[in-house]
């Protein structure tokens, strides 16, 4: 293992000057994801600064109804707080679906945005892969690619983002705020994580040696959502696919719709086609099927992940069909 | 000594329990000798080739770093009998992930960067990892694993399979599979002036002792292998591996003890794995259920260093009546790693495949699966001839259906359905053959009235220890606490390895009869015993391994209620129960343990458990515990164990039969039968994981044209 250099930050400032005064540096929150790595030998920080203990740990109601989730929320406190389980199912849905408990008892809110594709091509530094080593090809495109991306991927890269926490604040059009030395600003969840295009080495719009300080989920009336995931085993596996998906009626038609595929693409797959065909509409099967074609007749499967398109398709039939009221015709 | 009541069957509880459970039992990996040093292994990263360079510099420049061992340097050893041990030996790379170096460090860290540092420079040559039905360069080998014949062949079956009014003929593929114990093989060797010793994750340390005198030309009495406690092996410890030679070597090269245990993401290409089973199966059979003809053909690959040839046909050789039969195996001999023994070899996919060809024949017959089995109960063993010493199938499959609740099955596929659910029940024997081998052992009466025995088994987590002093005390006719339990240590009497469920049968043999011969000899002995104690021993050779006239098998029946979602293709198996007739059950706790363990290994291999060889890159694609998928908790909601008694002379002395590995056989036919059941959809690849069911529930929903596209 290559040295580096240990710092605790007691505070946002003193994280942002300490990973600017240590180039080679990354944030460590939870560590379940960037210490493996390490091990891996995929990432060999010159310095470690260490944010688990900031005080970013509280979930707070602000003053115009939005809920702040600190950065360093744990995914198992985000998961059960009473506010995120009655105002965003989703998003604590898609929390619980993901890892184990003993990993959502350590992952952290920031964390897990940032964490990094599990593609198996990636973790091994035997193997090529632009997003590791950029030049170097994709081992996954002629390789085993069953859990890789039918949906924006680029020849440089079929890699997927392995969030589910991030599939529902995508969904929920949650806002990631973000402090650097620059100052703060904050970016749509939507659009944090990037598509790969010629540059997968980059996951996400993050800059250079900014935090991310906390999510937060906006006001309004209060909407059904709901998350659900297909995995190969019950607990403790990464999605095939997955859809956060949040609706609202206003006498009887949709007035408010977000739809998030997870496990399909390089980033949360926001199924903005498919929200603009039902906004509007009744919510009838027959809307939401045509919908949700619109949006997957986008997809590109590879030689082995066919399957991905009907059942993100079938996923997220299910779930607007159950967010949505009984229609009586 | 009142003793009327014997304390086997009792469910005594695991003697290293409060060990384990408190973190004081320690793994091979944590005996910190002192100036202990650590390494790591460098595999290789083509998938044939020779090493044409190494450049150590840059690893030995970093801090820390001791040496680095590669084909150039490493102490010439002599050539072991199994060629995966001939580690650093020369430059041929055999496949992906053989190891091409060794780097020995201060610290488990600086090893990992000095691994990492190391130039190697290859010449690559093409390759070929993909096993095909007709690959050709298969062949059928003389032997398979086990030593049983690669081929049998009675009567004409393909002529009576022709001629015959219901029959099956199908196709069924295993993946590979990996055993994945908790505790990755590892391995801490040092050298005490000239003697070696070795503390090592191994399921029987005397066969690790012989390979190690062989291959270091040392007398087998200056080497001393201790695993005191091993963090499971299903198999893939049955042997000596790499990490134990590489130890010995690099403690012998730097002068100092080593560490050595394997990274997790190693163990897929040098442990062992079950080889892929690509299966051929033709029944026939009369109207009323009989079996005319049975044909299992199975391909396999091998390595090019070893031939191992999983035995999947052999278990057809013993379940049915049939009056013609060929079994058969075919081997090719790829750039893949070596293949090994992993719990239940040959009958764990062989009785996959069986299973599931009978259930698609009662289909066929519309016969119910219990009675068709029923129906073909033989008389003796279908291909010996020879007369069971016990077989209690039947009795398993009518218990099972009885506790289970199989008279209320509506038998027609797709018939219950809860929302978008479809749920179904499935039924598959199992057998398991009855292994013993000889064994030494040593009892000892000592003068403050406790019992010490000793014999070198191995507990690999059964809990070995435990039914051995069982079997001690009922033999002493004693109690239970006044008997203590050595095992694990070449120091002690020599005994044979845990595998082939054959352990407990082996060790509990040698040891009721150096408990007997105790017992006699404190009879006849007056006054308080001698400081040293009184002591008997006992050598079972010649007599467990004599050639006797039974066919000696367990047998057991797994019934399994799953639920397919129809939105996602996820299969869950609510319900797993399995009845088993192992002769005498010696510890009921523990032999539940060992049951629905092996029955929950088999859920994995029927729904979770993937591997894929890479053909770009030759190598197993799932090499950690996150990608490779067995069972999580939430997948395991309800699995039942019972047994039959079974009263069968003909075994040892205790009347007991293995039961270590017939739990995983046939459990995964009995769950793909269930989900047959619940979609009226044959699944013929395992695993079933949703994209392959979703895909089989596609084409059900929408055959092929009418979507008219």
């Amino acid at each position: 293992m290559k040295p580096f250099t240990y710092v605790r930050a007691d505070s946002v400032e003193e994280a942002t000057d300490a990973f600017a005064a240590h180039p080679g540096a990354r944030y460590l929150g939870g560590g379940t994801n960037l210490v493996d790595l390490m091990k891996l030998g995929v990432e060999a920080p010159a310095a470690l600064v260490d944010v688990h203990r900031l005080p970013l740990d509280t979930v707070e109601e602000l003053p115009d109804g939005a809920l702040r989730i600190g950065a360093m929320v744990r995914n198992s406190d985000l998961a059960a707080h009473p506010t995120v389980r009655d105002r965003y199912p989703a998003l604590s849905q898609a929390v619980l679906a993901g890892a184990s408990g003993q990993l959502r008892n350590a992952a952290t809110t920031g964390g897990n945005l940032l964490q990094r594709t599990r593609c198996p091509y990636f973790q091994d530094v035997s193997k090529p892969c632009n997003k590791r080593e950029p030049g170097t090809g994709c081992g996954a495109l002629e390789g085993v690619h069953r859990d890789h991306a039918v949906l924006g991927y680029s020849q440089q890269c079929i890699a997927t983002n392995p969030s589910d926490m991030a599939v529902a604040l995508a969904a929920l059009d949650a806002r990631v705020e973000l402090y650097g030395t620059e100052g703060a600003r904050s970016v749509a969840a939507a659009d944090f994580h990037r598509l790969p295009g010629d540059h997968p080495e980059r996951d996400t719009e993050i800059r250079p040696g900014e935090l991310i300080t906390g999510v937060v989920l906006p006001a309004g009336p209060a909407s059904a959502s709901a998350y659900r995931k297909a995995r190969d085993r019950a607990s403790y596996a990464f999605a095939l696919a997955s859809v956060a998906a949040v609706l609202h009626m206003t006498d009887g038609v949709v007035d408010r719709v977000g739809i998030a595929f997870g496990a399909l693409a390089h980033r949360p797959w926001r199924a903005r086609r498919a929200e603009e065909a039902l906004l509007g509409a009744a919510p009838t099967a027959a809307a939401f099927e045509h919908a949700v074609d619109l949006e997957l007749a986008a997809a590109r499967p590879l030689r082995d992940n066919a399957y991905k398109v009907p059942l993100a398709r079938r996923l997220a039939l299910d779930v607007l069909g159950r967010l949505a009221p009984p229609v009586t015709t | 000594m009142t003793g009327t009541e014997t304390v086997l069957g009792a469910p005594a509880e695991r003697r290293e329990g409060r060990e384990k459970v408190t973190g004081t039992a320690r793994y091979a990996a944590e005996f910190d000798v002192p100036g202990r040093a650590q390494c790591l292994p460098v595999p290789a990263t083509v998938a044939r080739g020779r090493v044409t360079g190494v450049d150590a510099a840059p690893a030995l420049a970093l801090p820390g770093v001791l040496a680095v061992l590669t084909h150039e340097n490493a102490p010439r050893l002599a050539a072991p009998d199994d060629p995966v041990l001939a580690v650093l030996q020369s430059p041929r790379v055999p496949h992906r992930g053989w190891f091409v170096a060794l780097v020995v460090a201060e610290t488990l860290e600086a090893a990992r960067a000095g691994a990492a540092a190391v130039r190697i420079t290859y010449d690559a040559e093409g390759y070929d990892v993909t096993l095909t039905p007709s690959h050709p360069e298969a062949y059928v080998p003389q032997e398979v694993n086990a030593g049983y014949p690669g081929l049998r062949e009675h009567g004409d079956p393909d002529a009576a399979f022709a001629a015959s009014p219901a029959r099956v003929d199908v196709e069924y593929r295993v993946p590979p599979l990996h055993n994945h114990p908790m505790e990755p093989h590892a391995s801490t060797a040092y050298w005490d002036g000239d003697r070696l010793v070795v503390h090592t994750s191994s399921q029987g340390t005397n066969a690790v002792r012989a390979a190690l005198a062989a291959m270091f030309e040392l007398p087998e009495d200056r080497i001393r292998v201790v695993a005191e406690h091993v963090g499971g092996g299903f198999g893939s410890k049955g042997t000596p591996r790499p990490d134990v030679v590489l130890a010995a070597m690099a403690a012998r090269h730097t002068g100092r003890p080593v560490t050595l245990a394997l990274p997790r993401r190693c163990l897929p290409a040098v442990v062992g794995h079950r080889a892929p089973t690509l299966h051929r199966l033709r029944l026939g059979a009369e109207a009323d259920g009989r079996l005319t003809s049975l044909v299992h053909e199975v391909t396999t690959h091998s390595s090019r260093i070893k031939e191992f040839v999983e035995q999947a046909a052999v278990p057809a050789r013993v379940m049915y009546a049939t009056p013609t039969a060929r079994t058969l195996h075919r081997v090719a001999r790829l750039d893949v790693p070596t293949p090994s023994w992993m719990r239940a070899p040959g009958e764990a996919p062989g009785m996959y495949a069986l299973e599931s060809a009978l259930d698609e024949l009662a289909t066929e017959l519309g016969m119910d699966p219990v009675e068709l089995r029923i129906r073909n109960e033989p008389e003796t063993e279908p291909d010996s001839g020879r007369p069971f010493s016990s077989r209690h199938l039947v009795e398993c499959l009518r218990e099972g259906a009885r506790r289970f609740g199989w008279s209320e099955r509506d038998p027609r596929p797709r018939s219950r359905a809860a929302g978008p659910l479809l749920v179904g029940t499935g039924v598959a024997a199992a057998t398991y053959p009855v292994l013993v081998a000889p064994s030494t052992a040593a009892a000892q009466a000592l003068p403050d009235g406790g019992f010490l025995v000793r014999t070198n088994a191995t507990d690999i987590g059964t809990g070995a220890r435990t039914v051995l002093a069982q079997v001690a005390a009922d033999a002493l006719g004693v109690p239970l606490e006044r008997v203590r339990i050595e095992v694990g240590s070449t120091d002690l009497p020599p005994a044979p390895l845990a595998g082939g469920s054959s352990g407990t049968a082996s060790w509990g043999w040698a040891v009721h009869e150096a408990c007997v011969r105790l017992r006699d000899r404190l009879a006849g002995h007056s006054g308080p015993l001698p400081a040293e104690g009184v002591t008997a021993s006992a050598d079972t050779s010649g007599r467990a391994d004599a050639d006797q006239p039974w066919s000696r098998h367990a047998f057991g029946a797994h019934f399994a209620e799953v639920a397919v979602d129809t939105v996602t293709g996820e299969v869950r198996v609510r319900r797993l129960l399995g009845v088993f007739a192992a002769g005498r059950i010696l510890n009921a706790r523990t032999a539940r343990s060992q049951f629905i363990g092996g029955m929950t290994m088999g859920l994995g291999m029927a729904l979770t458990e993937d591997s894929t060889m890479d053909p770009a890159f030759g190598d197993f694609t799932q090499s950690d515990l996150a990608s490779y998928h067995v069972p999580a908790h939430a997948d395991v909601l309800s699995v039942e164990a019972h047994w039959v008694d079974e009263d069968d002379d003909h075994l040892n002395p205790m009347g007991s039969k293995g039961i270590g590995e017939i739990g995983i056989v046939g459990s995964a036919a009995a769950i793909g039968n269930a989900v047959h059941h619940a979609t009226g959809i044959r699944f013929r690849e395992l695993p079933l994981t949703p994209d392959r069911v979703l895909t089989g529930l596609l084409e059900h929903e929408h055959p092929a044209g009418t979507l008219g596209a």
